[in-house]
């Protein structure tokens, strides 16, 4: 099996196991989603068009609930991905160096991967842990009270 | 019959067997009859009381209710004589609590009511006979045996609960309106969707405590008449959502949700619904659509949703908190609660408080504490004894509140008169080094992002604000600008279709009301007051001060500073990207902003 036909059966297998554990009704469209796309990382357009075709549902209605939330994505993501909470508690206490920081040492802009496909660098809505900000979390680990200074010993962690 | 004036229980558990608790009580009957002090002093065989590991071999010696921990059988002679012959607790015995410090939500500061925050942190949310030890599930009980549905909404409405969520609706009076309808079918929902950015009391409860609000819940459906219920929570907040299910379980376990629940006839189960990462399905309209599998656009109402609501059925939608504080009204009764706070704003609030106070976290206080009292009373004061500048409060559609309305009783309408809002409860405290317009900027840049895209006034409106907030941020303000603003502000507020839109432009309009001159000061002077804007600050190294010891140029990210050793250094400003790593690094404070 080359890569692209593994890949094709990757995606097929979590949308099967979604819809096993959801059902095909709409209201369990975002659920559907949202197992898809942590299984994969992001929602390939071969989830989306198998998802529109088991639920019954146009096309565009599926795309249109997909690119409305924040955390379902259609493109692909790096190794690893950088959530930067940019909710003002975080921004206030020093957010917005740690912000700037990041994007200089990366050279990549929100939502973008960089070119070795290793990190990428997306904002994320308050996270609940406003006592400890400014917050980044990498893959499933948080930092909290980050400084500008952290930053490249917290991304040498990642290999 | 024998009186003993003290008692002591030891502890068998066994991991204190394995580290020599049965010797201990050996020695420790040996002593007693030494020293002619068995009958009045009492040993008994207790189970676990502190961590074996950490503390075993331990005792409880009452009726002062010490706890001694690690002893050994040369201790007790001693302990004996000391504190039962001579009457003094011996310390060095006594067990270290070792306390972890609970960053978000320390012991109760001064001003604090704690209703809602009750049991967070003192039971174990995951067994929810914990919670049943509390007193839990006694309110349900009350209800589905005691009370009809009209006598729950009256004690409800007699409280004077008014809803958490930010609107501050009468909640006896929303539960009147779903009643009144017809349908056979109706809704309960739980509004767990908490995503102003600051304000994370949700989260702590539904963590904590989250029987307190599935017991609501239950209550809720009752008194209205509905069977089927939803918790939408939002996905960034998975440790609730497990907490949730696990909740959920074990109430059914126990025969509080699903059919007959209690033997009472009446028949209500729970599910968990989780949201994808959308601000404004917290709009309880966007809400629904999102539990529908739409995208999360809100409706205009009428319509409301006691009418019409999830599937076009009756729904009564409440916030986490409104939930959570039921059951102790019904225990409690509607007097109690209505007896805190002020005329029109009833009983208790959880606030976030972040930003710039030296306690930040979960606080509960009673409406009508003033905004002094939160911020210098229950929350310490501004870190690092700086001046207090703002507090805004109610989340990105609340209003930046001034140092002159610090003295104002906190309630609903409070709040509104000066421009802000009560919101979900966020306060963020900023300080003299915070710039308004960056501010203002920033909640605008979160609200044009979250905005849902459906109506023109906010979908349109707020990019127009963001772009021009940028430009002045970005020294490109022009005369007209804030004039320009806050017609935008006047308009968006007046027409938008839902709340977020309504409420978007507050943070703007309440700068420029309060910090006008910080305005003119970046479109006609191209100066940031508060030192912040990029584009108007620049990083000197100060000639004279600076040593060349090259620290800063080693750790520059961007490679600005050059200089040779011993040698004043210089940073190129066209490099510069004002992180501000140089200033924390250098030891001679020889860096400064202009």
């Amino acid at each position: 099996m080359t890569t692209e036909t593994q890949n094709k059966q990757a995606i097929m297998n979590a949308v099967e196991a979604a819809i096993k554990e959801h059902g095909t009704s709409r209201e369990e469209l975002i659920p559907i989603l949202n197992d898809i796309n942590r299984k994969i990382g992001y929602l390939p357009q071969e989830a989306l068009e198998e998802v529109s075709r088991r639920l019954r549902l146009a096309k565009s209605q599926v795309f249109a609930v997909t690119t409305f939330y924040r955390m379902l994505s259609t493109k692909p993501r790096g190794r690893h991905v950088i959530q930067f909470c940019e909710s003002a508690p975080c921004h206030v206490v020093g957010g917005r160096e740690v912000w700037e920081t990041l994007q200089d040492i990366l050279k990549i802009g929100e939502d973008e991967t960089t070119p070795d496909g290793k990190w990428s660098l997306i904002t994320t809505s308050c996270l609940g842990i406003c006592g400890v900000g400014p917050v980044i979390v990498i893959d499933d680990d948080i930092y909290g009270n980050v400084t500008p200074e952290q930053i490249p010993d917290i991304l040498a962690r990642y290999s | 019959m024998a009186f003993y004036r003290s008692h002591v229980l030891v502890s068998v558990d066994p991991g204190c067997l394995a580290k020599g608790a049965l010797e201990v009580i050996d020695a420790l009957n040996d002593e007693l009859v030494a020293q002619g002090l068995v009958d009045e002093v009492q040993v008994l065989e207790t189970s676990r009381i502190g961590d074996p590991a950490q503390y075993g071999p331990d005792m409880m010696v009452y009726p002062e209710g010490v706890h001694y921990a690690n002893l050994s059988v040369d201790d007790i002679p001693y302990l004996v004589e000391e504190h039962f012959l001579k009457g003094r607790i011996v310390e060095k015995f006594r067990a270290k609590e070792i306390t972890v410090a609970d960053e978000e939500l320390g012991p109760p500061k001064p001003k604090e009511v704690r209703i809602v925050l009750r049991n967070c942190g003192k039971i174990d949310p995951n067994n929810i006979e914990d919670y049943i030890a509390e007193g839990g599930y006694m309110a349900l009980a009350k209800v589905l045996s005691e009370m009809t549905p009209e006598e729950v909404i009256d004690t409800v409405l007699r409280s004077g609960l008014a809803g958490r969520g930010g609107a501050g609706f009468p909640t006896g009076k929303k539960w009147q309106f779903a009643r009144n309808s017809s349908d056979p079918v109706k809704y309960i929902i739980c509004n767990a969707d908490e995503g102003d950015p600051g304000a994370f009391m949700n989260r702590r409860v539904l963590e904590s405590d989250p029987h307190s609000v599935i017991e609501g819940m239950i209550i809720a459906a009752y008194a209205i008449g509905a069977h089927q219920g939803y918790i939408y929570c939002r996905a960034e907040y998975p440790l609730a959502v497990k907490t949730l299910n696990i909740g959920i379980q074990q109430a059914r376990e126990f025969g509080l949700l699903g059919e007959n629940i209690l033997g009472s006839g009446f028949s209500f189960d729970l599910e968990v619904r989780q949201g994808a990462g959308a601000f404004v399905c917290g709009e309880e309209t966007a809400l629904m659509a999102s539990i529908e599998g739409r995208r999360g656009e809100p409706r205009p109402r009428p319509p409301f949703p006691a009418v019409k609501g999830l599937f076009g059925k009756p729904t009564n939608i409440n916030n986490v908190e409104t939930y959570a504080v039921v059951p102790q009204i019904i225990v409690n009764g509607a007097e109690w609660y209505a007896s805190m706070g002020t005329e029109n704003s009833k009983g208790t609030k959880t606030f976030a408080l972040a930003g710039d106070v030296k306690h930040t976290g979960l606080i509960e206080v009673p409406f009508g504490i003033t905004l002094r009292e939160i911020v210098y009373d229950v929350g310490g004061g501004i870190k690092d004894d700086k001046k207090f500048k703002a507090i805004q409060t109610g989340g990105p559609m609340g209003g930046c509140i001034p140092e002159q309305y610090l003295d104002l009783p906190v309630d609903y309408k409070s709040l509104a008169s000066v421009g802000s809002i009560m919101g979900s409860g966020g306060m963020i405290v900023m300080d003299e080094d915070t710039c308004m317009v960056d501010i203002a900027r920033f909640f605008m840049e979160f609200t044009q992002d979250e905005s849902c895209g459906k109506c023109v006034p906010c979908r349109v409106g707020t990019r127009r604000i963001l772009e021009i907030l940028t430009r002045i941020c970005e020294g490109k303000g022009r005369d007209g600008d804030i004039e320009t603003l806050e017609e935008l502000c006047r308009e968006i507020s007046s027409t938008s279709l839902c709340g977020l839109g309504q409420g978007a432009p507050n943070p703007v309009a309440s700068t420029l009301k309060y910090f006008r001159h910080e305005y003119e000061a970046h479109i006609y002077e191209k100066r940031c007051p508060a030192k912040v804007c990029r584009a108007l600050i620049t990083y000197e190294i100060i000639d004279g001060v600076c040593t060349g010891c090259t620290v800063c140029a080693r750790n520059c990210p961007v490679n600005a500073i050059s200089g040779e050793r011993r040698q004043t250094h210089y940073i190129d400003p066209d490099i510069c990207i004002r992180c501000g790593i140089c200033m924390q690094v250098c030891n001679f404070n020889a860096i400064r902003i202009n």
